[in-house]
């Protein structure tokens, strides 16, 4: 049976599959499923049972997701689906391999996820750098219509997609689903307050999902194949492939799909080569900028959700960051504290005026100005711009490198105090 | 104040043709996408931007009336997003990851080499105008950082060594 669902078409050596060989390896089986009979009730049904969680990061599960959107006759006639391919979360590259190494399976995905909850219109929102997946998202998607895969009366089911192309403008605000909503109604991408949830009143009020690349990738293998199959993916608790991802200076980083409950150890060492000759793991962030530091000593762990929030942290993105022991963790924080300062969208105030100073205070400590004083004003914005406090999941998303990283790195902090210079400098 | 309303009246004074036959097609094409006419709004400050290279006043205010949108909302909308650019760029724009990833990769020591070589730091335009070079969040390519775009090209594993290649590639009147 396929153990690698979500990438066995892909191969950076040739072009991506067009749709022809892409049927051929049993491609749009999914789809096909569908046309035999499968209800949009049966769809939601399979993706429940399949235990499938969201990954874009907050890993929230598909099928009761889905479960929200009103159907039926009295359901509003409008609905949407929008795909959430704005990746941006920093050291996140796994959607960008998904669209550019095999285009259709986003697309069939995407015509599984739409007839579940019957929108008539879905939209890839893409961010607008990846100018490689749009082109190749383009061709498939041009093919994918003159195979009748999309349009009127989609192989005689009655059901009629259109799949629109959305590029984005920027800012890594739009990720957050409500944001996204915004900036597609061509708005300033602030968040929504929520309730009203989008499934329910979305993008211009209408019932709309929003899911991830890799997320949807995953549908068109649970049609095609089942729900045993699906569940036996995994080596852990949750089910299921994923893509995991290794940057930093080991010896080959790179992203490769394993089952979840892979352990951490054997990502890094076994697919990730290890750390470079010289350096030592002194830490790493497990899925995005947005996740708290582990330690070496966390390294037995499994990639799977409950595990690695059991240490603390987040699964998330599954992308890893690894810090080394000549990277000075005070200056890998400041540069996510500049970031998350740069992208706030400013509508909230923790957000907005916190995320600057607490960004001040590390270009201070990197002039060797840092005091105690400051590090206390550091520790206080953990609460402040902690979970509940803010408008959205931005600010907490920071504080979770700069709480762990106060906690774990205490030692690093304090050494610029007393020796008023970054000691990882020369 | 006389600046602001210079203007303003240069505004009302647009030529009615001010967008050409090609972009108004383009955001013509938009509308059948979108049901509402902010979104449209958005994709045709895109529209301008690729034909023009940037959103001036004069494009933003023709965008609005064309559009029938009110213009400071248009302009809310345009500084918000980074990748919309209401000055002139440089026939190349570079955007340079600094994300956490290719910091740890060594990108702050080949930013200055960029800047050392065109003359330019973060939102400036070399005198040539041939680049700009604006910060941008994680490109995502992280295995293979840095990583920085130049126009709609990605380059990876930049070092001090590949920049100038890579450079001179993008000046006019070579290949």
């Amino acid at each position: 049976m396929v153990g690698n669902p979500l990438t066995r078409n892909i191969d950076f050596s040739r072009p991506p599959l067009d749709l022809g060989a892409y049927e051929a390896t049993g491609g749009y089986h999914g789809l096909h499923a569908i046309a035999r009979g499968l209800e949009p009730a049966d769809v939601l049904d399979l993706v429940k049972e399949s235990g499938l969680k969201g990954r874009g990061g907050a890993g929230f599960p598909t099928g009761l997701k889905w479960s929200f959107v009103p159907m039926g006759e009295k359901a509003p006639k409008q609905k949407y689906f929008v795909v959430n391919a704005d990746e941006m979360e920093p050291g996140t590259f796994k959607d960008r391999l998904l669209m550019e190494g095999d285009p259709h399976l986003l697309l069939e995905g995407m015509i599984i996820a739409s007839y579940a909850i019957q929108a008539s219109k879905a939209y890839i929102f893409l961010r607008g750098e990846y100018t490689d997946s749009e082109r190749i998202l383009r061709k498939a998607l041009a093919e994918a219509y003159e195979r009748g895969y999309l349009g009127r009366n989609i192989l005689d089911t009655g059901f009629d997609l259109d799949i629109i192309m959305h590029t984005s403008a920027g800012r890594y605000i739009c990720g957050e689903e409500t944001a996204l909503l915004n900036a597609l109604e061509g708005k300033r991408a602030n968040p929504r307050a929520k309730p009203p949830f989008p499934q329910v009143s979305g993008l211009w009020g209408k019932p709309t999902i929003v899911n991830n690349v890799e997320t949807i990738c995953n549908l068109p293998g649970i049609l095609a194949w089942g729900i045993d199959w699906y569940r036996s993916l995994t080596k852990g608790n949750d089910h299921g492939t994923k893509l995991f991802g290794i940057s930093g200076k080991a010896r080959t980083p790179g992203c490769w799909e394993l089952p979840l409950g892979t352990p951490i150890r054997e990502l890094l060492e076994v697919y990730g080569g290890g750390m470079r000759d010289g350096l030592k793991l002194k830490g790493f962030l497990p899925g995005g900028g947005s996740t708290d530091f582990m330690l070496p000593e966390h390294l037995d762990l499994n990639l799977d959700y409950d595990d690695i929030a059991g240490a603390g942290s987040r699964l998330a993105t599954g992308t890893l960051i690894l810090l080394d022991d000549k990277t000075c963790p005070v200056g890998m924080i400041g540069n996510l504290m500049t970031f998350f300062s740069h992208e706030s969208c400013g509508y909230c105030t923790p957000c907005r005026d916190g995320l600057p100073w607490v960004d001040e205070i590390f270009r201070e400590f990197e002039r060797g100005n840092g005091t105690h004083r400051d590090l206390a004003i550091l520790e206080e914005h953990v609460d402040y711009m902690g979970p509940g406090k803010t408008f959205c999941a931005l600010a907490p998303g920071a504080t979770a490198p700069l709480g762990s990283g106060l906690r774990y790195f205490r030692e690093d902090f304090e050494r610029h105090i007393t020796e008023k210079r970054c000691p990882y400098k020369n | 104040m006389s600046s602001m309303s210079e203007r303003l009246i240069a505004s009302t004074a647009l030529p009615a043709d001010y967008l050409n036959e090609e972009e108004i097609a383009e955001i013509e094409h938009e509308r059948t996408l979108y049901p509402d006419t902010r979104a449209v709004g958005l994709e045709a400050l895109k529209i301008v931007q690729k034909h023009r290279g940037w959103v001036s006043d004069e494009s933003l205010f023709a965008v609005a009336e064309y559009l029938g949108l009110p213009v400071a909302e248009l302009e809310g909308v345009a500084t918000f997003f980074n990748l919309i650019y209401r000055q002139p760029v440089g026939r190349n724009v570079i955007l340079y990851c600094k994300s956490v990833s290719c910091w740890i990769m060594g990108c702050d020591e080949v930013k200055e080499k960029i800047s050392g070589e065109l003359g330019i730091d973060y939102g400036e335009t070399s005198e040539d105008g041939e680049f700009t070079l604006i910060p941008v969040p994680c490109l995502g390519d992280c295995d293979r950082a840095p990583v920085m775009m130049v126009g709609p090209d990605q380059h990876r594993n930049l070092d001090e060594k590949n920049l100038g290649e890579i450079f001179a590639r993008y000046r006019k009147g070579r290949d």
